[in-house]
């Protein structure tokens, strides 16, 4: 039987590489993408939740389809940013927006 | 090992390789290739955990409309980027660190948490988790307030995005 730690530990290892993306690409979108990773782990765990918890309750799954509306917002403002930012000032390298930067 | 742990964990394999790549690609139109897979992977966990829906949800918008977007945004922003250089910044070894000391802590803390025993409740013949799913969203009795909060999100996420994207 595939048991409800085994989705745990792959969904930790998922949001970890995530994690790893977010904090080590340069390019913008790239960290968008590390992002996507990691709501994605988040999601593995809520639907796992609901599978081995009480059937009944659905709020795993309530949840994760409202993860699913944030996840698309986050990155359609995030690549109108990307795209905003690379017409203004022609980079996408995240340590290249340092205009704000104390 | 029963077959459904072999397909888990060809799943859970091909998921964590395609993310490994999507992060450690210099070729960014590769590594959002290797998101499709990735993302993939994932409906084929939810499949495996009984959520069709959310699978069919997955396959459609995350990679039909969030991996494709991101394709369009790397075409659009491709001549700043060339695929030589080093695509990671100077800390990337600390990134690389602290995400294996947190995988490393949580799966110290999972395997002490007795999620081990949890056991899998049987799925009822005549149960419906999509019908049940879809009248709780919409039930005021449960999860109306968050969906339409998510709801009035991506109308206000979507007229933001056509804003700051605007050519002046």
């Amino acid at each position: 039987m595939v048991s409800l730690s085994w989705y745990l530990i792959f969904a930790a290892a998922l949001f970890s590489i995530g994690l790893y993306g977010v904090l080590a690409r340069k390019n913008a979108i790239a960290i968008l993408m590390g992002i996507e990773l990691m709501l994605n782990a988040v999601n593995i765990n809520l639907v796992a939740f609901w599978r081995y918890g009480d059937l009944a309750n659905i709020a795993g799954q309530a949840f994760a389809v409202i993860v699913f509306a944030v996840a698309a917002a986050e990155v359609a403002v995030g690549l109108a940013l990307v795209i905003s930012l690379y017409r203004r000032r022609n980079t996408v390298a995240a340590d290249e927006i340092n205009l704000m930067k104390w | 090992m029963s077959g459904l742990e072999i397909i888990f964990l060809i799943v859970a394999g091909v998921t964590l390789l395609a993310s490994l790549f999507v992060v450690t690609t210099p070729n960014l139109v590769h590594a959002a290739l290797w998101l499709i897979l990735a993302l993939f992977g994932v409906a084929a966990a939810f499949v495996l955990l009984n959520a069709a829906f959310l699978a069919v949800v997955q396959v459609l918008v995350y990679i039909g409309a969030i991996a494709v977007l991101m394709i369009f945004a790397i075409m659009l922003t491709r001549r700043v980027m060339k695929d030589s250089g080093p695509q990671t910044n100077a800390n990337w070894v600390w990134a690389a660190l602290l995400g294996l000391l947190l995988f490393a802590g949580l799966t110290f803390v999972l395997i002490n948490s007795g999620a081990e025993q949890a056991s899998l409740p049987a799925l009822a013949l005549d149960a419906d988790p999509i019908a049940q799913l879809g009248q709780e969203l919409v039930s005021p009795n449960a999860y109306v307030i968050p969906f339409e909060l998510a709801s009035v999100l991506l109308l206000a996420a979507m007229i933001g995005a056509i804003v700051v994207a605007w050519k002046k």
